[in-house]
């Protein structure tokens, strides 16, 4: 150790986020007291964001296989057999406390990083979504804060060149001092040409690519594991910078490089940078690893050794090459301007050794630094159930036409075209849906179509979704909900649902209560990915979401990815034409407990939210899609937020055409327009079809009606007053853009 | 119809383009990288893509303006080649002189990505034989910096002499007002050079090719230059 590190003491531990007795854990592993920049490297491996110490335990209840399913959990992203010779990498992961402390460098990273797990892996990236939860529209920071984040995920993702096609983003109160932003990225590879980070061969150099280290983003992942207090504003630095020009020539010149057969293994210096990046590779492949820091590529004159293994400077990856397509590698880098330096190699020791002008600065086991970390099976209590609401206790404070108009205009159902225009949708030239419906549509492959319906190329759908407040009211029921309705969505556009990549946002594990949420949450995730075969392949964790003592909402995530063998055979939800047959499919029997109506109309967020049959939802999704295979239908929406109002309403205004519907006059009409009864959808035909459709349902087992007719430019729903889709819209319209461009008061 | 797509670092949309110019006129185009100092022999069109060369950091198109191998295409151009400059290739060619004018912020501060009508105001160039005069056509925009303005005796003159390609009109063909999506003086999105040779425009009809992406209203520009590169001049 030279004499300018400073000496260990309990407080230099405490302030590298190690408790105590993992300090004393470390110690005992290495039989000796660390050095300075081993204790950095520790704080970084064992930190929440990589070792997921808290919920490790609880994530291997979840289902990762299934026949169609190439790599689950553990590599830089999920892998699924998408038919032919093509397999869809994709993963979703979360820049929530960055966001918060500086929103447009926060979420353009988080774009960045998401977007190089996927082409690590050997994909071009076809699709980014996100997920977004803000704080209350009252709270003086949240404009800035959604201003800032969709410029920056818009930043990165414009310039980078990938369309972005989807999402989901809404706002609560519990967000206010710790917003939320996952960023969903999916790419496509020739299923026999996918990259792993697995090391092989010993004395293999070990290769640093694309951008300089800088002493940007030094503790990221740590403070990413840590509880928000109020000097977050400090932490400003701990940011990275985020540069999508220097992404996009590390994409093209990786996938080169690739394609030349000079790589061996390959891993993106995410959270962590060099440090985490460098052990997984050689833990992976059962092999040791020697870097020797004097030739890595530095922005900043004078770096420490701990400072470059702790950097978290963005656009890097590390490769293990085959020394004989050494030249040709770098001459690949050389072209696209990229840095390109041998910083290491391979060996058989199975230890990982920094060296830095001539000195030893860390000399630790490989393999246990990941797989001795920490495990905590930590107290948890289980989550109160809440009682159930009946419909008919609730009196309607007002009419149920000026509460549908009044929905449509809340921060959470309004229209988010204000978001949405400041991503590119549109370049690649496959967008066959995008933001908007009810999950997004991509066609694969470079055949055009020729307008006659003759079988277009494949697809693939996405979508993001997950209902928080039916989580903090029933976590189990509310897990199960998230992946039902993510299971949902690509059911309505047409799409077979194939699997999951999930992303874990929760307050502090250290409370019991909050323990019980991520647990329950679990418990239903995995129960309903089990019951509708759609395996989680992917996914992050993302704890300590609390500021000021307040914990977030608990919010799992779910990005889903579906199939289509034709994307020309896909559905919008927008009514097509007049006079088509107006179809509800499912059960509506009116529960209001934490619906959206009962939150916005009467003031109070209560109850037990609705239950999920995960057998209606598999028939009920496998019947939808069936009738879109067959282009039997002409529009589709599944019926979420809002209940079955507000999805005709949006189906009516997407068309721009009317409807007139009958309601059951067994439940009240406000449970009837505003429950939130699961498994349903609401679909047109053309009247002679529809009554096909009705026979077919009645041999599905699915309880379908026809409840009305397309046309007219009102919306007239049982008995309430016709209400013109003209006022609808405007106030569907205007209150994003109401919102962010008031000026501050 | 060879066509030959300038790849410069940073470029994004040269796929897109090339292949609306593969399937419109059965030729695969030819993407050259940026550094190179000539076009291949017997290049017909030189495409300058979409994108965000050098990463937008300076004045966009500002350093791509000055590549290597945009000497060749202002040769090209000068004898009577075809120049189609798309989104930031639009920005280059403003950035290079080869046409006038900038393109500045858009008037509402934010990238504007959504589909956009544009109208055709001559259907007698080698860009738009295909559409008829006044048509409306459906493309997308995907633009930070598309706010074309210039000076006023040049605007002048490309209205006077007939210049103007395009402008932003609603899906009836009206111009102005909300039909405007970034602030252009005179809902200008697209201009042409005197010789009717070289076509800058913001919009993307590359992304319009397919019915199953929203529409083929793109395909026109493709197949109007197809079909004038198998006429011999």
């Amino acid at each position: 150790m030279t004499a300018s590190e400073p000496t260990i003491t309990p407080g230099l531990v405490a302030s590298h986020g190690l408790k105590p007795d993992e300090y004393e854990r470390f110690k005992k592993l290495i039989g000796r007291e660390p050095s300075f920049t081993e204790l950095g490297i520790v704080s970084a491996m064992w930190n929440e964001h990589c070792s997921y110490k808290s919920s490790r335990l609880h994530l291997r209840k979840l289902p990762t296989k299934a026949p169609w399913v190439i790599q689950g959990p553990g590599e830089n992203a999920g892998v699924i057999d998408i038919g032919g010779e093509w397999a869809c990498i994709f993963k979703m992961e979360s820049h929530n406390h960055p966001s918060y402390i500086e929103p447009y460098q926060g979420a353009a990273t988080g774009v960045g990083g998401i977007l190089r797990d996927v082409f690590t892996m050997g994909a071009r990236p076809v699709a980014c979504l996100n997920l977004l939860r803000f704080g209350s529209p009252d709270h003086p920071k949240t404009r800035h804060l959604v201003a800032g984040v969709v410029a920056g995920i818009g930043g990165y993702g414009n310039s980078f060149g990938v369309p972005t096609v989807g999402g989901s983003t809404n706002f609560h109160t519990r967000y206010d001092g710790n917003i939320l932003v996952n960023a969903m990225a999916v790419g496509i590879a020739r299923k026999d040409e996918i990259f792993y980070a697995k090391a092989t061969g010993v004395g293999n150099p070990i290769v640093y690519l694309g951008s300089k280290t800088g002493r940007d983003g030094i503790h990221g992942a740590t403070m990413a594991s840590a509880s928000f207090s109020a000097d977050a504003e400090a932490k400003r630095p701990t940011v990275q910078v985020g540069d999508p020009f220097a992404e996009k020539l590390l994409l093209e010149a990786c996938l080169e490089l690739m394609a030349s057969g000079a790589v061996v293994a390959i891993q993106d210096m995410g959270a962590a940078g060099l440090t985490s990046s460098a052990v997984e590779m050689g833990a992976k492949g059962d092999l040791g690893v020697e870097l020797d820091l004097d030739s890595l590529p530095c922005r900043e004159p004078n770096m420490s050794a701990y400072e470059m293994m702790l950097s978290e400077s963005q656009e890097r990856m590390l490769m293990v090459l085959h020394p004989e397509k050494r030249a040709e590698a770098e001459a690949i880098f050389r072209k696209w301007g990229l840095d390109f330096a041998v910083i290491g190699k391979t060996t058989d020791t199975l230890r990982f050794v920094v060296k830095h002008q001539g000195e030893i600065k860390a000399d630790l086991p490989i393999k246990e630094l990941g797989d001795e970390a920490p495990l905590y099976d930590r107290p948890h209590v289980a989550p109160k159930p809440r009682p159930r609401i009946e419909a008919a206790s609730i009196v309607p404070p007002i009419g149920n036409g000026e509460a549908l108009e009044k929905l449509l205009a809340t921060p959470d159902l309004c229209s988010k075209r204000w978001i949405w225009e400041q991503y590119d949708q549109f370049i690649l030239s496959n967008t066959v849906a995008g933001p908007g419906g009810d999950a997004a549509v991509i066609r694969l492959g470079e055949t055009p179509d020729d307008g006659s319906g003759a079988m277009a190329s494949p697809g693939l759908a996405f979508t993001t979704d997950v209902t928080q407040r039916y989580c903090e009211a029933d976590p189990y029921e509310g897990g199960k909900q998230a992946v039902a309705e993510a299971w949902r969505n690509l059911c309505a556009v047409g799409a077979l649902p194939r699997a999951v990549t999930d992303n874990l946002n929760f307050g502090n594990p250290e409370k019991p209560e909050i323990m019980g949420q991520l647990i329950a949450c679990l418990d239903g995730i995995g129960e309903a990915c089990r019951a509708l075969d759609f395996p989680i392949v992917s996914g992050n964790v993302s704890l300590y979401n609390e500021s000021a003592g307040q914990d977030i909402l608990p919010t799992p995530s779910i990005g889903g990815v579906g199939t289509l063998e034709d994307a020309s055979r896909t559905q919008n939800i927008a009514f097509m034409r007049p006079n088509d047959s107006i179809l509800l499919i499912g059960e509506t029997r009116g529960w209001l407990g934490q619906s959206l109506y009962l939150r916005e109309i009467c003031g109070c967020e209560e109850g037990a939210p609705p239950p999920v049959d995960l057998a209606a939802e598999k028939r009920n999704g496998d019947f939808v899609r069936g009738l879109i295979r067959n282009r039997a239908l002409t529009a589709a929406h599944d019926i979420s937020d809002g209940g079955f109002a507000v999805a005709l309403a949006e189906m009516a205004l997407a068309g721009n055409i009317g409807a007139t519907v009958e309601i059951d006059p067994l439940v009240p009409a406000h449970a009837y327009f505003f429950g939130e009864d699961q498994a349903r959808y609401i679909v047109t035909a053309a009247p002679d079809k529809a009554k096909a459709i009705l026979l077919e349902s009645e041999q599905a087992g699915v309880a379908c009606k026809i409840i009305g007719l397309t046309g007219g430019d009102a919306l007239t729903i049982g008995s309430a007053t016709a209400i013109l889709l003209g006022n609808l819209r405007r106030s569907h319209e205007s209150w994003l853009p109401d919102f962010m461009g008031r000026i501050h008061s | 119809m060879l066509a030959t797509v300038i790849q410069f670092p940073g470029s994004n949309r040269d796929g897109d383009v090339m292949r609306a110019l593969e399937q419109a006129s059965g030729k695969k185009p030819i993407r050259l990288w940026h550094t190179e100092t000539a076009l291949p022999a017997g290049t017909d069109l030189a495409v300058l893509p979409g994108g965000f060369s050098y990463g937008d950091y300076l004045r966009c198109g500002a350093i791509a303006a000055r590549a290597p191998i945009m000497d060749a295409v202002r040769r090209h151009a000068d004898a009577g080649g075809l120049v189609l400059g798309i989104c930031n290739g639009f920005q280059i060619l403003a950035e290079s002189g080869l046409l006038p004018g900038v393109l500045m912020r858009n008037a509402g501060l934010r990238f504007v990505a959504k589909f956009q009508h544009i109208s055709v105001a001559r259907d007698d160039t080698p860009f738009t034989s295909h559409y008829y005069k006044g048509q409306a056509i459906k493309v997308a925009i995907a633009h930070g910096e598309g706010n074309y303005t210039a000076d006023e005796e040049t605007i002048a003159r490309l209205e006077g002499e007939g210049l103007v390609a395009f402008r932003y009109c609603d899906s009836n063909g009206h111009a102005g007002g909300d039909a405007n999506p970034n602030g252009s003086i005179n809902d200008i999105a697209g201009i042409y050079s005197p010789g009717l040779n070289i076509l800058g425009l913001m919009p993307h009809p590359e992304n319009l090719i397919d019915h199953v992406v929203g529409g083929i209203d793109g395909r026109g520009l493709f197949e109007s230059l197809s079909a004038f590169a198998k006429v011999p001049a």
